[in-house]
C-alpha cells in the first residue's frame, strides 16, 4: 500500500460530428487534404469576419449532456480565451467560460476486477479547435514553423471531469467508456489517429487518509489511451519518489514524450495562464430549453450501460459477452435484431456468431458499423436461425462458419444451405464409430500418450477425426466415441 | 483601482506590446482614468436587473451545417507576411 493516493482529473477534447466548422461554413477538412485548403475569413481571423454557430453542433453539444447525463444551462455564453500563437489567428479561441452549455453530469465506469464507480462530470462545453503546427516537414526539421489552418475552427466538445479518478486504470476506463458514448450517441467519431479525441491530464498527489493535495501537474499531449494510462504511471513514480525524498512537485505543465515514456516540463514563456475571459461580442447567447434536453435523450434512446443490463437480464447473457455487444451501438443491433426473430434459448449462439463469425467478416470487408444492419451483411433472420441449428446440434462448429459465410453472401436461409452443402451434423454412432477408429489408427502416438493419462493428447485424435468427417462428426459425440475406444 | 505602471507592462507582455519607459507612464494614466470612469457605473444600483452577455437581445442566430467553399483562399495566404507552398510560415516556435 503505498503512502500516497492519487488523483486525477481529466479534460477531454472531441471533434463533434459535423460537416462543417463551428462558426463557419468551411468543410472539415480530411486530415490528409493539403494545407489551408478549407480557410476563409472567419476561421482565420480576417479583419470585419463574424462568425455564426453552426446549429449542428449545439444540437450535438446537447446530446453530449443528454449522454453525460449533465443539467444543460438554459442559457450559455460563448467567451473569448485570448492568448497568441501561430495557431490561432485570431488572438484569441472561442470557447465557453462562466456559462457552459452543460453541468454536472456523470459517467458510470466498469472498475477491474468487479464493481462500478461514478466519475463526475464538472462540465462540457462547446469550442473551436485551433490549427495545426509543423516543425518538420516527414524528417527533415525545420528552422521556421509552418501553419496549416484546416483544423482551426473545427467545433469541439471539452468534457471536464471532477477529480474523481484515482489511477491509471481509472483513466482508461473513463475514457473508453466517454468514447463509446460519444459514438454510440453520434456525437463524436472519436477516431483517435485523426486527432478526433485529445486528454489533457491533471494530476497530484496527496499523503494517503488525508485531504490535502499536492501541487497539480498538468501533461497535455496525449494522443492515445495507452499514452494517457502510461504518463499517468510515470508521473505517479516521479511525483512519489519526489515525495519521499522529501522534495516538493511544483504546479507545472508537462509534455509526455512517447520514445523516451516520460513528462518533460514545458518550462514555456507561452504559457501564462492568464487567458482574460469576456463573453464574445460577436455571438449571441444560447437558450437551450427543457424540452430540447428530453428530445436529446429520446433520440439517443437506450444507453450503453442499460443495454448490457437488459442483455444479461432478458436474455441472461454474461457479463462478458454483454460487454462485448454493447461495446458498439450497431453491434447490440444485430444482437436485438437476431434476438427478435428467435428464442432465448438461443442468445448464447446468436452471441457466438455475432463475436466470432460477424465482426470477423465485417472487419475483413471494412464494413463501417452503421452498416451491420444492411444488405451488405448477413440477415437476422438467418443470424438467428442458424444460431437455432447450433443450438439444437443440427450443425457443429466447422459447418456454421460455412454456412454463416454462404448466408452472408446469398442471402438464403441456413436450413436451405445446409442441405445444399451437406453439411448436416452427423450423430449416426455407426458412422462416428467408423470415424473414430480411422482417426485413433492415424494417431496411435497420441492415443499411447492419452492411455498413459495425457488429457491434452485427445486433441490431435479428435482434430484428425473432424478431418476426416469434414467438420460433419458431432463433436461431443466424436469425443465420447474416442474416449470410449481408448479406454477399451 | 489603480493602474500602476507594472499593471501595463504585465498587459503589454500578453499583448506582446514594446512600450516605452514615456508609453508605460501616459497608458497607465490613461487606463486609470478609463476605470475611474468606469466607477461611476458601479454606483448605479443593478440588484433588480438581469445579467446580460450581450446588448442585442438576441438569441439562438444559428446557421444550417452546409458546406460552402470560400472562392479566393489565395487572398487570404497572400495576407500572411510569408508562405512556403500551401503553409503560412512563421518563425520557429519550438526550441
Amino acid at each position: 500500500m503505498s503512502k500516497f493516493e492519487t488523483v486525477i482529473g481529466l479534460e477531454v477534447h472531441a471533434q463533434l460530428n459535423t460537416a462543417t466548422k463551428m462558426f463557419c461554413s468551411c468543410q472539415l477538412a480530411d486530415y490528409m487534404a493539403p494545407a489551408n485548403s478549407s480557410i476563409c475569413p472567419v476561421c482565420t481571423g480576417q479583419p470585419g469576419a463574424l462568425p455564426v454557430t453552426n446549429s449542428k453542433a449545439v444540437e450535438l453539444g446537447v446530446k453530449a449532456g443528454a449522454a453525460l447525463n449533465c443539467h444543460v444551462n438554459g442559457i450559455s455564453v460563448f467567451a473569448r480565451k485570448n492568448y497568441f500563437y501561430p495557431d490561432l489567428p485570431k488572438s484569441y479561441q472561442i470557447s465557453q467560460f462562466d456559462r457552459p452549455l452543460c453541468e454536472a453530469g456523470s459517467v458510470e465506469i466498469d472498475l477491474k476486477p468487479s464493481g462500478s464507480k461514478t466519475i463526475r462530470v464538472a462540465r462540457a462545453h462547446l469550442e473551436e479547435d485551433a490549427g495545426k503546427s509543423l516543425h518538420a516537414l516527414g524528417s527533415r526539421a525545420l528552422d521556421y514553423t509552418l501553419v496549416d489552418f484546416n483544423r482551426c475552427g473545427v467545433p469541439l466538445i471539452e468534457i471536464v471531469s471532477e477529480p474523481d479518478i484515482n489511477s491509471a486504470d481509472e483513466a482508461y476506463a473513463y475514457l473508453t467508456e466517454l468514447k463509446r458514448l460519444m459514438q454510440w450517441a453520434g456525437i463524436s467519431q472519436c477516431d483517435m489517429e485523426k486527432g478526433e479525441l485529445r486528454c489533457d491530464v491533471n494530476i497530484s498527489l496527496k499523503a494517503a487518509g488525508t485531504q490535502e493535495l499536492g501541487h497539480k501537474v498538468e501533461i497535455k499531449n496525449l494522443n492515445s489511451f495507452k499514452a494517457v494510462k502510461d504518463a499517468i504511471n510515470h508521473e505517479i513514480g516521479r511525483q512519489t519518489s519526489m515525495l519521499e525524498s522529501g522534495e516538493t512537485v511544483a504546479q507545472d505543465t508537462r509534455l509526455w514524450h512517447e520514445k523516451e515514456q516520460k513528462t518533460v516540463s514545458m518550462r514555456s514563456k507561452e504559457m501564462a495562464h492568464d487567458y482574460r475571459y469576456f463573453p464574445e461580442p460577436d455571438l449571441v447567447p444560447l437558450r437551450i430549453t427543457e424540452d430540447r434536453l428530453e428530445a436529446a435523450k429520446a433520440k439517443i434512446g437506450e444507453l450503453p450501460r442499460a443495454r448490457k443490463a437488459r442483455f444479461m437480464k432478458d436474455f441472461g447473457l454474461n457479463n462478458y459477452d454483454a460487454a462485448v455487444l454493447t461495446s458498439d451501438r450497431y453491434l447490440s443491433e444485430v444482437f436485438d435484431a437476431s434476438m427478435n426473430k428467435t428464442t432465448k434459448v438461443n442468445a448464447k449462439a446468436v452471441t457466438n456468431l455475432i463475436a466470432g463469425e460477424f465482426l470477423a467478416r465485417a472487419n475483413e470487408l471494412k464494413i463501417q458499423p452503421e452498416d451491420y444492419l444492411s444488405p451488405k451483411t448477413i440477415l437476422p433472420a438467418n443470424l438467428a436461425e442458424l444460431a437455432g441449428m447450433v443450438t439444437a446440434g443440427t450443425t457443429g462448429p466447422s459447418a456454421a462458419k460455412t454456412i454463416f459465410a454462404a448466408s452472408w453472401e446469398t442471402g438464403k436461409k441456413p436450413e436451405i444451405l445446409l442441405r445444399e452443402l451437406g453439411l448436416a451434423q452427423v450423430s449416426d454412432t455407426a458412422q462416428i464409430e467408423a470415424w473414430a477408429k480411422e482417426a485413433i489408427e492415424a494417431n496411435q502416438g497420441a492415443a499411447q500418450d492419452f492411455k498413459n493419462g495425457s488429457e491434452k493428447a485427445l486433441g490431435p485424435i479428435v482434430g484428425a477425426m473432424m478431418k476426416k468427417s469434414k467438420g460433419k462428426a458431432n463433436p461431443k459425440l466424436a469425443n465420447e466415441m474416442i474416449k470410449r475406444l481408448l479406454a477399451g | 483601482m489603480k493602474i500602476e505602471k507594472q499593471d501595463v507592462e504585465y498587459i503589454a507582455e500578453l499583448s506582446r506590446l514594446e512600450l516605452t519607459g514615456d508609453e508605460k507612464e501616459l497608458y497607465s494614466l490613461q487606463l486609470d482614468n478609463i476605470l475611474s470612469w468606469m466607477e461611476e457605473l458601479n454606483k448605479t444600483d443593478t440588484s433588480k436587473v438581469e445579467p446580460t452577455a450581450h446588448i442585442l437581445g438576441l438569441e439562438n442566430v444559428l446557421r444550417p451545417d452546409i458546406s460552402e467553399l470560400f472562392q479566393d483562399r489565395e487572398a487570404i495566404l497572400k495576407n500572411a507576411p510569408q508562405r512556403e507552398s500551401d503553409f503560412i510560415k512563421v518563425p520557429k516556435v519550438i526550441e
